[in-house]
């Protein structure tokens, strides 16, 4: 193990590295807990320029009360699921499919495509922004979710077919052959054998892929513009501008878009960590 | 008939089947994703405010960029984006070597530190921006008590604007190169590491020499996601500052939206310029990229 186990070292230095943990913690979370403690003042602590002191009261359930009741926090927090689960769902079953073609089968091409979807994934949004756009306007989706969700299917589709190509390969290639031996169709492969194997790469890439749509902001603000159709991101600057100045409202706001993609890390953090690392460092 | 088109499917089954399982997701990726590059690449040609007739122009839009001052400015930051990104990677690769040791709640730790990934650009900046708030922000309290004093505040001022940006985007970048370079860690062979300790390693001999070369692969993504988060940087700017003060913070992906999709005139055919323009820079890494994933894949032929 590198560096050398912290056991093994003197108690001096074993004591300093338990208190230099938190430290550092704190350190790199500042910007993060200054907005958690904004989040929980009453408006007068931010007029009388009590920045950083003692909340002057506790404020904490007004607060994200009023995110909750007198915004339109709760409509884009439904947007931004019907975005993103719908999305998930279709970029995995695109991408099992995709990832199954181009891992098992040797055919002419089949490195291009590949290579071909992972370019695609790397582009910058911004080449495909007028043409999407035209697109969606002229399919009479502008605006609305769908509109959305079919963008984001199509371009996660990218991303998860090199995730799902290269699990694929890495598994045993005999299985598959051992069901043809018997006679097995290839559809039927695909459905009992390699799927059920998936499992761990759904996981994986469903966690990944939920926080990446949840966490757009760039294409919710060319594809969408009302509260009718708007993701969380976006609409927080629409939230922002109705409180303005307010840090404690808009601090609360930005806590709480944040929250659903956090806990999702944290309920499946094994999982996320293996799509991350884009499955090639183990 | 009927039988024969069937022992055709049969006969051909190892062709059809993949061309089926991945017809789905090429028309898709194909009608979103591959055509608009060319459409693009076509719509640059032209004059075009989005609604009405658009007008050949040839090459007249890339000309104007030649001499357009903005765009100048746009593309030196979007240099200054792409070499301070990569310094998330040594960072990110300090705090993984600070973080892997086997204390109790070091997982939490671990995980903690990550957090920042897991929030969303948008929320990142509008924290970062009430940090570098002048005069009540944190950071102006704190390098207040060193003595420097930024004027108009970090984000207030042309010449730090875009420092300040890049070292908010730093954070969630140094996270996610952090675990790259944990799970990395993990695999690092114990047997290597003995051996280099016999050898007389220590320290930074044996983190260059030794765990280095072993952690290649977690080192190759985080150049990857790296450079392409560097080169893709849009929410921040959008949020944090909007391109000002007087422009100064603008990239290339900023400027192209403002030019093709904001108040300041929609000329798509101005702003399909700059994309191609993007493109092509982010095209030089992508090659780069497949062609050291195309040696990999001939060295796993199987």
């Amino acid at each position: 193990m590198f560096p050398t186990p912290i056991q093994k070292q003197s108690r001096t230095a074993q004591l300093t590295y338990q208190s230099l943990l938190p430290l550092a913690l704190i350190m790199w979370l500042l910007p993060l807990l200054a907005v958690m403690l904004f989040s929980i003042r009453p408006l007068a602590d931010f007029t009388n320029g009590n920045y950083w002191g003692v909340p002057s009261s506790f404020e904490f359930f007004n607060n994200y009360g009023r995110v909750f009741f007198e915004s339109d926090m709760p409509r884009y927090l439904w947007n931004s699921l019907l975005i993103t689960v719908p999305t998930v769902i279709g970029a995995v079953a695109l991408s099992c499919m995709t990832g199954f073609a181009l891992g098992i089968y040797r055919f002419r091409g089949n490195l291009l495509i590949f290579f071909m979807f992972i370019a695609g994934n790397f582009v910058p949004f911004q080449i495909l922004m007028v043409p999407v756009r035209d697109l969606t306007v002229s399919a009479g989706l502008y605006d609305t979710k769908l509109g959305l969700v079919l963008f984001h299917i199509a371009f996660q589709t990218g991303f998860c077919t090199l995730f799902m190509r290269n699990f694929i390969r890495a598994l045993p290639y005999e299985l598959i052959e051992a069901a043809r031996v018997e006679g097995v169709a290839e559809w039927r492969i695909f459905w009992f054998v390699v799927l059920p194997l998936m499992r761990p790469a759904i996981a994986a890439l469903s966690v990944l892929i939920f926080t990446f749509i949840w966490n757009d902001y760039f294409w919710a603000v060319v594809l969408t513009q009302g509260p009718d159709a708007q993701p969380v991101t976006a609409g927080i600057t629409s939230f922002n501008s109705q409180f303005v100045a307010q840090y404690h409202l808009m601090s609360a706001g930005s806590i709480v878009a944040a929250i659903p993609p956090v806990a999702m890390f944290f309920l499946m953090q094994r999982h996320f960590i293996a799509g991350l690392t884009l499955g090639a460092v183990k | 008939m009927a039988d024969m088109s069937h022992t055709w499917m049969r006969r051909n089954r190892m062709t059809i089947t993949p061309l089926l399982f991945l017809l789905p997701g090429m028309l898709f990726f194909a009608a979103y994703v591959i055509i608009p590059i060319f459409q693009s690449f076509n719509i640059s040609l032209y004059e075009w405010d989005g609604l009405g007739e658009a007008t050949f122009v040839g090459l007249r839009n890339y000309e104007e960029l030649a001499t357009d001052r903005a765009f100048e400015i746009s593309l030196w930051n979007n240099v200054k984006w792409l070499l301070l990104y990569l310094l998330a990677i040594p960072a990110g690769l300090f705090i993984a070597l600070f973080l892997n040791q086997t204390v109790t709640g070091v997982r939490l730790y671990k995980s903690l530190f990550f957090f920042p990934f897991v929030i969303s650009q948008v929320v990142v900046g509008l924290v970062f921006s009430w940090f570098y708030l002048p005069n009540d922000g944190l950071f102006d309290i704190i390098s207040g008590w060193l003595g420097i004093d930024v004027r108009g505040g970090v984000l207030g001022n042309p010449n730090t604007a875009t420092y300040g940006i890049i070292a908010a985007g730093l954070w969630p970048q140094t996270a996610y190169c952090m675990i790259l370079y944990l799970t990395g860690l993990n695999a690092v062979d114990p047997e290597q590491v003995e051996a280099g300790r016999l050898d007389g390693a220590k320290g930074w001999r044996m983190l260059w020499h030794v765990i280095l070369p072993q952690l290649r692969p977690a080192t190759f993504i985080a150049f990857v996601v790296t450079i392409i988060g560097a080169l893709r940087s849009f929410d921040l700017i959008s949020i944090m500052t909007n391109g000002g003060p007087f422009g100064s913070t603008r990239v290339l992906s900023f400027y192209m939206f403002e030019k093709a999709l904001s108040e300041y005139g929609f000329r798509m055919g101005y702003g399909s310029a700059i994309a191609v323009v993007l493109f092509f820079i982010m095209l030089f890494f992508i090659a780069y990229f497949l062609w050291s994933m195309y040696r990999d894949e001939r060295a796993a032929r199987r």
